[in-house]
């Protein structure tokens, strides 16, 4: 009885005059403080399709996702409901537009029922304006039905699968009359089976005029599942197309196509096996991961967001525990309790986020940079202002660090010069293992070319250098070798080479490789002595 | 560059701010000495001096790695029952004959176990301190009371009594004080001239960039507990000391006073910043306000009162005076705060 009243479906590829997009946006642009997420983009949504949107991280996606949801505001541009020119202020605004978001991980109140879930805030009301449980109960029941789910309203939340959790809030949008759907990534947790699940119920709300916005890196689904697909590139729309005259190919093109000035990589020669890693496993976040890492070489990990890029870079330096698996250092088996143990041991990982991990942000520059090394520094306890300030000033002095002093407050610094107290800091604990994490993420292009020098000098220098980084053409400039996870694995070992952004975006979305045999995931350092020689 | 001239004098205005709260302390205690002696001629005698001091070094003692625990972004609200449990062992041993001295030592491992309870379930379980040290401070009170039940001891040697009760030879200084001048030298230099004060400060200022620079953050947390469980069994001993007499019931509320200091010196209850001087200057500001009020026959419910309100302003004080002068800062610079969050955001589409 909620669901909106079937509509004709509209062949995707007929827009007509007559017929106004569900939603249309035209030349919408967001900026947050350095970051340009949107720039000028335009997408139509039409009644009854499924529309794809994929993109690289970073392509503005989850900006757009978010502006339709009322969680931002656009800065320019327009918006058109059913050919209404509408703003959206805010997520409650956006619900009762019939907007509603089905998130990657849910939110739902996990100790209330599926049925209270469904209908919070617009629960039926009995007599006396209190809430009708009764009919609750029996609404989310029909409106279950009509999905076709079989799901027991009464329970909590608590305890069901994500798949479920997805399901509860598709037909809480459904309870809602919403016109607009979006799947933010809907199926990254999902087993094949809920996939095929999701799909058929999608496939249904389209019949019913519902128009679905489907973002998702899974390229076969978008092939699979939507009418049309659009291509978000650096926060610019680059195209629309009707799927059935798309290929794969086509597709990971318009992602990638993107060139960035880089500094160039110096070579170096490459030494010895520093770091081995074999087998290693954490449950539920990354399996069978091996690799190794020479001295002077940069090796990059390339794949998507929650790969398992940072859940193995927090296991090698000591945050988390493994489940299985080893890691030799120099030859010999280690296991971190702590990031001070692996630190002692020569490890130096510069963390994702770099204002709640890597820097305190009201301390000095120098205490910064010391903070890592002050029992070594300072072995009688005392410390000596006169020693820190050395140590810090040859250290940014190194990286060139604009500031005015090393008693300047980091927090005060700009994002690349901050991002460049963090490698001092790192690079003054002298570590033979440099763990980046994201390392440019975030900075500005002449930060960003600087961080590219100083990381090319230090594999120069000596140093192993493990280069995680969601920046296709940075890890293409940057690495010996990539490596690419996805969901969890080692799907490609590609030497430098040989490594296009096609190749990698192949093996980063889990897509069958076109053109070449799978690389083989590599163990040790078998692979790379065979591509040195060779 | 004019854009790195600005975070120079944001510094300076932060340090001048921190000079102005310690100078605010002083004026304060300037201010309370005057009324003082306007209340009573005798206020501004030695003896009252070294009386009202000597009123209050428990709490003093307890203040300061309270200082250190506060500053680590942690608290420990069980202080006040760790004291009263050491005094009734104290008590309890004193009366089945064991000597003295076995029971203050005893005593003293005591403290330090019930230190590294609170620290392992803290540092260890990942639980919220206030809450954990809620539930030793019924907790080691409880003990206190089955240990030695209602009954008081008190017939302890010379030489313990006026330990507590006297003063160092040729002067009117309290004995107590002496300790409370050490234990603030020692953990002074502790905190403000050594790098394990420095871990203190960036675990208070942001623990996960401090665990991620491999500081032993569990360790510095449960040793600070331990370190405070000592201390707080050392006042208690000096409780007992000072008054000749163990009770289970000894420094009952004494938690609230230690904090008022603690905070009223200017630690932010926040953790990160803070400094034992400026406790030991609020030591002074309240134990002259107390002997104060205690002149002008303010009765017990009003100096309750005024402590607790005292409480409440030097948190209150401190934030309201960052959030206008972080306002002021944005106005005028005329930049939105960073969008760090923002960035990350984007970064998962």
């Amino acid at each position: 009885m909620t669901l909106p009243p079937p509509a004709p479906p509209v062949a995707p590829d007929a827009v007509t005059a007559s017929t106004p997009p569900r939603i249309e946006l035209r030349g919408i642009s967001k900026r947050f403080a350095a970051t340009q997420a949107l720039e000028d983009v335009s997408l139509d949504l039409l009644p009854g399709e499924v529309h794809g949107l994929v993109g690289e991280n970073g392509a503005g996606k989850s900006t757009l996702v978010k502006i339709l949801a009322g969680v931002h505001q656009a800065d320019s541009g327009t918006i058109r409901l059913d050919g209404e020119a509408t703003q959206i202020h805010g997520p409650a605004h956006s619900r009762s537009l019939g907007i509603a978001v089905v998130h990657q991980e849910p939110r739902l109140f996990p100790d209330l029922t599926v049925a209270e879930n469904v209908f919070i805030g617009h629960a039926p009301s009995g007599r006396l304006g209190s809430i009708d449980w009764g009919g609750t109960r029996r609404r989310a029941e029909s409106l279950f039905r009509e999905l076709d789910v079989q799901v027991d309203v009464g329970a909590p939340v608590r305890g069901l699968s994500m798949a479920d959790q997805q399901l509860i809030e598709i037909a809480k949008s459904l309870s809602l009359e919403a016109r607009v759907l979006i799947l933010d990534e809907p199926t990254a947790s999902l087993s094949a089976h809920e996939v095929e699940r999701l799909f058929t119920i999608v496939r249904r709300l389209r019949g019913r005029g519902v128009s679905v916005l489907f973002v998702s890196h899974r390229l076969d689904e978008v092939f699979a599942l939507c009418d049309r697909a659009t291509v978000f590139r650096d926060g610019r729309h680059v195209v629309t197309m009707a799927t059935r005259d798309l290929t794969t190919a086509d597709l990971v093109r318009h992602m990638v196509g993107r060139t960035v000035s880089l500094f160039p990589k110096v070579e170096t020669p490459i030494g010895d096996v520093l770091l081995a890693v074999s087998g290693l496993t954490k449950v539920g976040e990354f399996r069978d991961v091996g690799f190794s890492v020479r001295a002077g070489e940069i090796v990059g990990f390339a794949g998507l967001v929650g790969a398992g890029r940072t859940e193995v870079a927090r296991v090698l330096f000591g945050i988390d525990q493994r489940d299985r698996g080893q890691v030799l250092l120099a030859g010999v088996p280690v296991s971190f309790a702590s990031p001070s143990a692996a630190m002692h041991a020569g490890i130096a990982y510069l963390p994702e986020d770099r204002h709640q991990e890597g820097l305190v942000q009201d301390f000095t520059i120098a205490q910064n940079v010391t903070l890592p090394i002050l029992p070594r520094l300072f072995p009688r306890l005392l410390t000596r202002i006169s020693t820190e300030r050395k140590v810090a000033h040859e250290f940014t002095e190194q990286l060139s660090v604009r500031m005015t002093g090393v008693d300047q407050l980091v927090g005060s610094l700009s994002g690349g010069n901050q991002q460049k107290v963090v490698l001092a800091k790192w690079l003054a604990s002298r570590p033979r293992i440099l763990i980046l994490d994201e390392p440019t993420r975030g900075i500005d292009i002449g930060a960003k070319v600087e961080v590219h020098r100083i990381i090319s000098e230090l594999a120069a220098s000596g140093l192993g250098i493990i280069l995680i980084s969601s920046d296709l053409p940075e890890v293409l400039a940057m690495s010996d070798r990539i490596l690419v996870f996805h969901e969890g694995k080692i799907t490609a070992e590609i030497p430098r080479g040989q490594a296009t952004q096609e190749r990698v975006m192949f093996a980063a979305t889990g897509s069958a490789t076109v053109d070449e045999p799978a690389a083989a995931p590599a163990a040790g350092g078998v692979q790379s002595e065979q591509r040195l020689d060779g | 560059m004019s854009m790195t001239a600005a975070p120079a004098r944001d510094q300076r205005r932060w340090m001048s701010l921190l000079a102005r709260w310690e100078t605010l302390l002083v004026l304060a205690l300037i201010g309370l000495i005057v009324l003082g002696t306007t209340l009573s001629p005798f206020f501004l005698t030695a003896g009252n001096f070294s009386n009202l001091i000597a009123a209050l070094m428990e709490v003093a003692i307890m203040a300061m790695p309270m200082t250190l625990i506060i500053v680590l972004g942690e608290i420990d609200l069980s202080v006040e029952s760790m004291a009263g449990l050491s005094s009734a062992i104290l008590g309890f041993l004193w009366a089945a004959g064991v000597p003295l001295w076995v029971g203050i030592a005893v005593v003293l491992v005591v403290g330090a176990f019930g230190g590294l309870l609170n620290g392992l379930i803290v540092a260890r379980g990942g639980l919220p301190s206030l809450v954990v040290t809620l539930g030793t401070l019924a907790l080691f009170r409880g003990m206190a009371l089955i240990v030695l039940g209602p009954r008081g001891v008190s017939d302890f040697p010379d030489w313990f009594t006026a330990f507590g009760f006297g003063h160092v030879p040729g002067t009117l200084i309290p004995w107590p004080f002496m300790v409370f001048l050490a234990l603030a030298l020692v953990l002074g230099i502790v905190l403000h001239r050594t790098w394990i004060g420095r871990q203190v400060f960036a675990i208070g200022k942001n623990p996960s960039t401090a665990r991620f620079s491999g500081v032993r953050v569990t360790r510095i947390r449960v040793s600070l507990f331990v370190l405070s469980g000592m201390v707080a069994s050392l006042a208690g001993i000096i409780l007992t000391s000072r008054l000749s007499s163990a009770r289970a019931d000894a420094g009952s509320g004494m938690t609230l006073t230690v904090a008022t200091v603690v905070l009223l010196g200017g630690v932010n209850i926040f953790g990160g910043s803070g400094t034992i001087p400026g406790v030991a200057l609020a030591v002074l500001c309240v134990a002259v306000m107390q002997n104060a009020l205690r002149l002008a026959s303010v009765t017990v419910e009003v100096q309750s009162i005024a402590l607790g309100l005292l409480l409440i302003l030097s948190v209150v004080i401190p934030t309201f005076a960052h959030q206008a002068k972080s306002a002021l800062d944005r106005a005028r610079r005329g930049r939105p705060p960073p969008a760090d969050s923002i960035a990350r955001g984007e970064a998962a589409p």
